[in-house]
């Protein structure tokens, strides 16, 4: 049985302007993720990726369809029952520089969801230590305000606060296409050590496809509020079936120039097509 | 467009109705007190009893406040109730003397913020700590203190300048210019101090936008970029200062209209409110509403004209 | 915007400036302000002396004493004079400055708990209650409170207190659109949105997480609206609203108008003690907005060009090529005032309709040494060192009047972020068409049928609706096809790009460089392209330049450097790069543990 599954999901926002009709974002969209597994979702701007990891995590409401979680429905939770759901679904967002309150010290962002899920000041205070440990950040990191670390740092830490409750899915927004390119491979092989050892599973949002490949046991192609392809890591992200699939690879550069001219050729004569 | 116009002044209209009510019920509170200043000290309860009964003040409030919008929208605000002047074309005649203060005042306002402001954010260094300077000299004297100075140096000492008193614009034009003279520099020295520090601000913001690079690497000239870019970009929200401006200084004329004897809104308001003059504060009232309306939805058409984005349609 | 961009230099040493001032309690950061301890003490001086009122004098403030009507200054017994009544004014200074106080506190505070409430409601909720909260406070503001306090004085019966709450009221919809307009910033922002996923409830995240932010803009205006509360209350007072017996600073006032030539003194204590309160009061608000939200930007004179460090020496190495960049070195200065070079000594040359790319990570300068080039480097910036030549004639030390002959017409620029890099306020065709005359002197007519064919050529299906859009109404990948015809409008020698793509889409990215490519071989422009990502070098560029902290580490044919790196960093990057073989490889933990049962 899957962990998460997502069936026939739609999600409207209100237009702009005074009575102006809803403009809907996700058309119905189906997928789900099984214990420990990394599934992967790629789009471009506007394809609606964001929007299925918040509503997973329950920051936008569905206008249709249903999620469910370890078989449990949690299409409509109540307040108090989205809470106790924040036990096992946590989230790491795009922007490590905003994603952080800038006036709470590491050590207290790190704690803030233990406390709430009824922790001792003390066992909090242990498992902030353990928590550090685990995402390769000094112990004396705890007394520091965000601001003090660079970005990938930052991210560790919005890794470890998301490990906190030890949760059974983190939605993943984007968590690298904010970081340097030597810094991305680092945090990237971060989530895959701590998916090996704590059996966590990811939804993974990304615009980059060569992220998504690094990361993804399986993959999932949005375009424009629809699902166009899903399938194995290996074979979407380097054979893909669909067209907009393989516009969306062939579009990509790759860091080699006699390659690349090749990629291009082959993709003018898609577009040509 | 003209849809837009219309629901905002419904809007008004509806602000204008809330705004005459919550005044009249909160003066119904003190009909009695008002009976009793009409009648003076000496007068028995039965007496005072007496004329409340023949004002119709103990009718239920809301009966008594329908009768008078009834009255108010075919143009009727009723009279003094000391003086018996209709309050309408009163009220109407006060408001011209006041605007004939603000109007020059704002104007001045504008003008002078916009230059000090373009000017400080443009040049910097001591062009800028000089404005700077000037700004914060205006804001932190009183207007009240001001107002008095310059009674004292320009009427009292130096004899340039009347004192107090109003002439009106048809009668003499020069002694009109004359009476508002210091009026206007004393509401324009606040308004100035207030609205130059926002136009600075503004500009400082717009000037390191990216656009602003843009267009410098397009060889446009510095002029341009100043006044016809990060200016426009700059004045819809300097708008909005504005339109609060304009209603800060009616109500800093409610003061100097004091000091200066003029005969304008409001020492109008101050002395109906003193005798409790029922009708003729509702008619204030109400005009205010009114005026403020108007002054709001000018400001909107304009923000629409400057701000794309914000464009009504 | 899709791809997410890694902060700039600039953004790097303002957080890095951040980190080194915020340790520093706010409170100690204050002490060092002179004009906050000064403006302080006075008021902290001032109101004691109201509170030792009773210790301070002999006389009640209203105990007339005929026999010392307009007595001077010094008389035995009344040591600033008595009034047009006998009455003691050192007496009556002194519990002036006490109904000061209460009016600043009961305004202030009214203003503050109506505000601050109203604003964490309206600005936390939804829609519905903002929209109500929005039409209540904008009814409010719209009306001029003096007029209101005057027209309700039957209602409060002269009593300054009830007159002050109302005030209060009056002045709640400045504290609500601060507090309301911060609250929906936080909102937004994701530091909440994990909070919430963290299972917090909504109380909670007021308390913690957004609270805090509205504090600082709180303690400023607060100080702002003791100041504007006091002076409401002695114009009122002034002009006779409210009760005689109650000693303030315009009843003095007034009362001294009256003697004015008899008793100047009268008139000038009362004055000289409100003034210096308000005063106090501003200078202190000032001094609080320094410190807390941090000092703002200070403006510069426009057109002056780049700053330069005095005694810059360096000469040009060779001025054979189009652009020959030598030992260039830019610095800002750091929190303590000395400045820190953020590149070093950067040297690089393109050659006529050559390509060549700059490559780095966030902070390597690659930025700043295009900006440079162009001569825009922002106001801070200092070159504290080397050349820049442009077909042989030194940029360095240029003021804009004098690059304006290069900009556009020779050397042109593609930004990053194409939202931004339009104004908002005119339609995109009247902007390009602005840069064309400016560049190149022509018609309008002329300017216009030549923009037209521009946006054709690059790529816009309907130039003549784009012509007439707002940027607001295209889309981002449109934007930045406008600025790409607005750059080689002029057919330049030399395009600066940079990060032309990172802010758009792969599937646009490649229709951009694909763009320009073909512009730049048709026009035989030379490209300097920074960016980050090395895919895009490998498409578009002939040759390399890697940077890191400030500093050029390789240069050499694009080819060269993909297939033999010198350079340990340049190495490490391109090892760091996720191509097509790094698919994952391990199961699912799920799928063995099946494994295992099976």
């Amino acid at each position: 049985m899957s962990l998460l599954e997502v069936a026939d999901l739609r999600v409207s926002f209100p237009g702009r302007g005074w009575r102006a009709k809803r403009v809907e974002v996700l058309h119905g969209v189906s997928l789900d993720v099984s214990h420990g597994e990394t599934l992967g979702l790629v789009g471009e701007s506007g394809s609606g990726k964001t929007t299925i990891g918040r509503a997973v995590l329950g920051l936008v409401k569905p206008s249709g369809g249903e999620i469910t979680f370890g078989g449990e429905t949690i299409t409509h939770l109540s307040a108090r029952d989205r809470r106790r759901l924040a036990k096992d679904i946590q989230v790491v967002f795009q922007d490590p520089y905003t994603s952080l309150n800038p006036s709470l010290t590491v050590g207290d962002i790190l704690a803030e969801p233990l406390v709430v899920q009824g922790a001792t000041a003390k066992d909090a205070r242990a498992r902030v230590r353990t928590l550090l440990d685990q995402v390769g950040l000094p112990a004396d990191a705890a007394e520091r305000l965000p601001r003090e670390f660079s970005g990938g740092q930052r991210q560790r830490v919005a890794i470890a606060r998301a490990l906190a409750p030890e949760p059974k899915l983190i939605v993943c927004d984007e968590p690298v296409s904010a970081l340097d390119l030597s810094t991305q491979e680092r945090v990237l092989d971060l989530f895959i050590d701590i998916q090996r050892s704590t059996g966590v599973a990811y939804l993974f949002v990304s615009h980059d496809l060569s992220v998504v490949r690094h990361i993804s046991h399986r993959v999932a192609v949005l375009y424009r509020g629809d699902l166009v392809e899903t399938g194995q890591a290996a074979q979407v992200t380097s054979a893909p079936e669909h067209s907009y699939s393989q516009r969306l690879l062939l579009a990509a550069p790759v860091a080699d120039p006699i390659l690349q001219r090749e990629r291009r050729e082959e993709r003018r004569r898609l577009a040509a097509a | 467009m003209p849809v837009y116009i219309i629901r905002r002044l419904g809007a008004g209209l509806v602000l204008a109705l809330l705004v005459t009510f919550i005044t009249f019920l909160l003066l119904s509170t003190s009909f009695e007190d008002v009976a009793r200043t009409i009648l003076g000290p000496s007068a028995t309860p039965e007496v005072t009893e007496a004329l409340i009964a023949e004002r119709g003040w103990d009718r239920p409030v809301f009966v008594q406040y329908v009768d008078w919008l009834v009255n108010a929208a075919q143009g009727n605000f009723g009279v003094s109730v000391y003086t018996s002047l209709p309050v309408g074309p009163t009220v109407l005649q006060r408001l011209a003397v006041t605007l004939s203060v603000i109007i020059p005042a704002l104007i001045l306002t504008v003008i002078l913020s916009t230059i000090l402001g373009v000017w400080s954010a443009s040049r910097g260094g001591a062009v800028d700590r000089l404005a700077q300077g000037i700004s914060l000299v205006g804001y932190i004297v009183p207007g009240l203190l001001l107002a008095i100075g310059l009674v004292v140096i320009f009427a009292v000492q130096l004899k340039w300048l009347p004192a107090t008193g109003y002439t009106p614009p048809g009668e003499d034009p020069a002694a009109w210019a004359r009476s508002i003279t210091i009026p206007v520099i004393v509401l324009v020295i606040g308004g100035v101090a207030n609205m130059a520090a926002q136009v600075r601000g503004r500009m400082i913001d717009e000037l390191r936008r990216d656009y602003v690079r843009t267009l410098r690497t397009r060889g446009t000239s510095t002029t341009s970029i100043v006044l016809r870019h990060a200016l426009r970009n700059a004045a819809s929200p300097a708008l909005t200062v504005m339109s609060l401006e304009f209603i800060g200084m009616f109500g800093g004329a409610l003061i100097i209209e004091n000091v200066f004897a003029l005969p304008g809104y409001g020492s109008f308001a101050f002395n109906a409110s003193l005798q409790g003059d029922i009708p003729v504060i509702m008619g204030i009232t109400a005009f205010g509403v009114l005026l403020v309306t108007g002054v709001n939805l000018l400001t909107d058409l304009a923000n629409g004209w400057l701000n794309p984005k914000a464009r009504v349609h | 915007m899709e791809a997410m961009t890694a902060p700039s230099t600039e953004h790097i040493l303002a957080i890095e400036d951040a980190a080194a001032t915020s340790r520093i309690p706010i409170w100690k950061r204050l002490l060092k302000d002179p004009q906050a301890v000064v403006t302080a003490g006075i008021l902290v001086i001032i109101f004691l002396l109201g509170i030792l009122t009773p210790f301070l004098t002999q006389h009640g403030p209203n105990d007339a004493d005929l026999s010392m009507v307009n007595a001077p200054v010094g008389t035995p017994g009344y040591l600033l004079g008595a009034d047009e009544t006998g009455r003691d004014i050192w007496t009556r200074l002194l519990h002036s400055i006490n109904t000061a106080a209460i009016s600043a506190i009961i305004g202030a505070g009214v203003a503050l708990v109506v505000g601050v409430i109203a604003g964490l409601i309206g600005g936390y909720f939804g829609a519905v209650t903002r929209a109500s909260t929005e039409w209540i406070f904008n009814l409010v503001m719209t009306f001029p409170g003096i007029l209101l306090l005057i027209i309700l004085m039957p209602v409060t019966g002269g009593d300054y207190r009830f007159t002050m709450l109302i005030f209060g009221v009056l002045l709640s919809p400045g504290i609500y659109r601060i507090v309301r307009n911060l609250v929906v910033g936080v909102k937004n922002e994701l530091f909440v949105d994990a909070a919430r996923v963290s299972g917090l409830g909504n109380l909670r995240i007021l308390r913690r997480h957004v609270l805090f932010v509205v504090r600082g803009p709180i303690i400023i205006a607060a100080a702002f609206m003791a100041g504007s509360a006091i002076a409401v209350q002695s114009g009122l007072a002034f002009l006779g609203v409210g009760s005689l017996e109650i000693p303030s600073f315009g009843a003095m006032i007034a009362s001294g108008f009256r003697n004015l030539y008899i008793a100047p003194t009268q008139f000038l204590w009362p004055s000289l003690l409100l003034g210096v309160i308000t005063a106090s009061l501003v200078l202190l608000g000032n001094a609080l907005r320094d410190t807390l939200e941090g000092s703002k930007p200070t403006p510069v004179k426009v057109g002056i060009g780049q700053k330069v460090a005095p005694g810059n020496d360096v000469k040009a190495r060779d001025a054979s090529a189009l652009l020959e960049v030598t030992d260039l070195g830019i610095a800002y200065r750091g929190p303590s005032g000395q400045p820190r070079e953020v590149v070093r000594g950067v040297s690089l040359s393109v050659a006529r309709g050559e390509v060549v790319g700059v490559v780095g990570e966030s902070g390597s300068g690659k930025t700043q040494t295009a900006f440079a080039t162009l001569g825009v480097l922002p106001a801070e910036a200092i070159i504290t060192r080397g050349s820049i030549l442009f077909d042989g004639k030194e940029l360095v030390g240029l003021t804009d009047a004098r690059m304006r002959p290069l900009r556009g017409k020779e050397i042109a620029y593609i930004p990053q972020e194409p939202m931004s890099n339009l104004d908002p306020s005119y339609r995109v065709g009247s902007q390009l068409v602005e840069g064309v005359r400016s560049a190149l002197g022509v018609s309008k007519k002329e300017a216009k049928e030549r923009v037209l064919a521009l946006l054709e050529r690059c790529g816009i299906n309907d130039p003549h609706r784009t012509f007439d859009s707002y940027p607001h109404q295209i889309s981002g990948g449109m934007a930045q096809r406008v600025l790409i015809a607005g750059a080689v409008a002029s057919r330049p020698r030399l395009l600066i790009a940079d990060e032309p793509t990172t802010a758009l889409d792969v599937t646009v990215q490649a229709e951009i460089l694909d763009l320009l490519r073909d512009l730049q071989s048709e026009l035989d422009m030379a490209m300097l392209l920074v960016t980050h990502n090395f895919g895009v070098v490998a498409d578009i560029c002939d040759r390399i330049v890697v940077m890191q902290n400030g500093a050029v580490v390789e240069e050499g044919p694009a080819i060269e450097i993909f297939q033999n790196p010198q350079d340990e960093y340049t190495r490490m990057l391109l090892g760091a790069i996720l191509d097509e073989s790094a698919v994952r490889a391990d199961p699912p933990a799920a799928a063995l543990a099946e494994g295992v049962l099976q």
